[in-house]
């Protein structure tokens, strides 16, 4: 096995930790909906997405277990199970916008409006990847976005240019988040590793695409668009928000209270 | 739970697969046609149940009611004569 071959191996084990990360931390958060949604309806709708989001954090940890039996490393011999619950905080690589609080319903809407509407044009460009497991992944993971996203829209427009009250807790929403965006848009030292290869997707092209977009839909939904004065990022480094260690303590709790327990 | 106070009811119709007619699976609130279809993709076909969904306000059917029984249905009871059964074919024609 060539040097680069080795390396390509244990970036892209690296790249899918981060995408599956991302994916887990989403499906965590959303699944806290389970019961306490507004209504019946949107109860079963959103669950939906919450295990949308855990499948496909399945589908990038269960790459990641086959690289790893070539790579070693650290996650040689684990399971799914073992990458997504026994790491400590400081081990996950997702963004911090997937880990933040549900907060209220316009938080959550206004969340899933931001990362669906990046998510759709990321698993788009994935989809082309020239690593194949992860353009099939992406494919599927697409469908679904595409769906998250008419119903994040809808929910924007709906509570952005509802009553006062929905239409400020969309404003403060999209104030408290907007912070958070630029990290989508930021590249990690392994996904740049990739790009030449073309197995990462280029975050920072679909920067454009993206504000564009979600400008059109603030404006439609008659909310202002942040002055974007500040930002925070760190998730891919491992450097997490306050909320991190609450929501692995809730997540973690099962495997840790029944090690190896399986269903 | 309160809001559904106040959101419309809708009908749900699933076509379970191409060739099929739209069945009756059940009901759900909305607040517009658009959300009911997709509660009625989230609620009635989790399970591939369907390939196509018709949503219809319930307020827009009109229903036959219980008391109307006795002069809608009652009158069909002695007109045997309207189902082919009644009829019996002559010997020497073998199918129909």
């Amino acid at each position: 096995m060539s040097n680069t071959e080795s390396t390509t191996r244990e970036n892209t084990l690296e790249y899918s930790i981060g995408l599956g990360d991302d994916s887990l931390m989403l499906g965590q958060r959303l699944a806290e909906w389970c019961r306490n949604a507004p209504l019946l309806e949107e109860d079963l709708a959103i669950s939906n997405v919450a295990l949308d989001f855990i499948g496909r954090a399945n589908m990038f940890y269960e790459y990641a277990v086959e690289l790893a039996k070539v790579t070693g490393g650290v996650f040689k011999n684990q399971s799914v199970d073992d990458i997504a619950y026994l790491r400590d905080s400081r081990e996950y690589l997702n963004l911090l916008i997937f880990e933040m609080p549900i907060g209220d319903f316009a938080y959550t809407m206004t969340r899933q409006l931001i990362v669906d509407l990046f998510n759709v044009d990321y698993f788009t460009a994935l989809s082309a990847s020239s690593d194949s497991r992860l353009a099939a992944i992406a494919a599927k993971t697409l469908k679904e976005s595409k769906y998250h996203l008419r119903r994040s829209h809808e929910w924007a427009l709906r509570l952005g240019d509802g009553t006062e009250e929905s239409h400020t807790r969309m404003q403060n929403a999209v104030n408290e988040l907007w912070g958070y965006t630029p990290e989508l848009f930021e590249m990690s030292e392994t996904e740049l590793a990739l790009l030449p290869a073309g197995i990462s997707v280029d975050r920072a092209a679909l920067f454009d695409t993206w504000e564009a977009r979600v400008s059109g839909i603030l404006n439609e939904a008659t909310l202002d668009h942040p002055p974007g004065d500040w930002q925070v990022t760190g998730g891919r480094a491992g450097v997490h928000t306050e909320y991190h260690g609450h929501l692995l303590s809730e997540m973690q709790f099962l495997q840790r209270a029944y090690p190896g327990l399986a269903w | 739970m309160n809001t559904s106070v106040n959101t419309p009811l809708y009908e749900v119709f699933v076509r379970s697969k191409r060739g099929l007619d739209h069945k009756h699976v059940g009901s759900l609130h909305a607040e517009d046609a658009e959300q009911a279809l997709e509660y009625a993709r989230d609620c009635y076909t989790r399970r591939s149940e369907g390939v196509s969904i018709w949503v219809v306000k319930s307020g827009d059917i009109t229903c036959s009611q219980e008391e109307d029984a006795a002069s809608f249905y009652d009158p069909m009871e002695d007109k045997p004569y309207r189902h082919a059964t009644h009829y019996v074919l002559p010997e020497n024609i073998k199918n129909m």
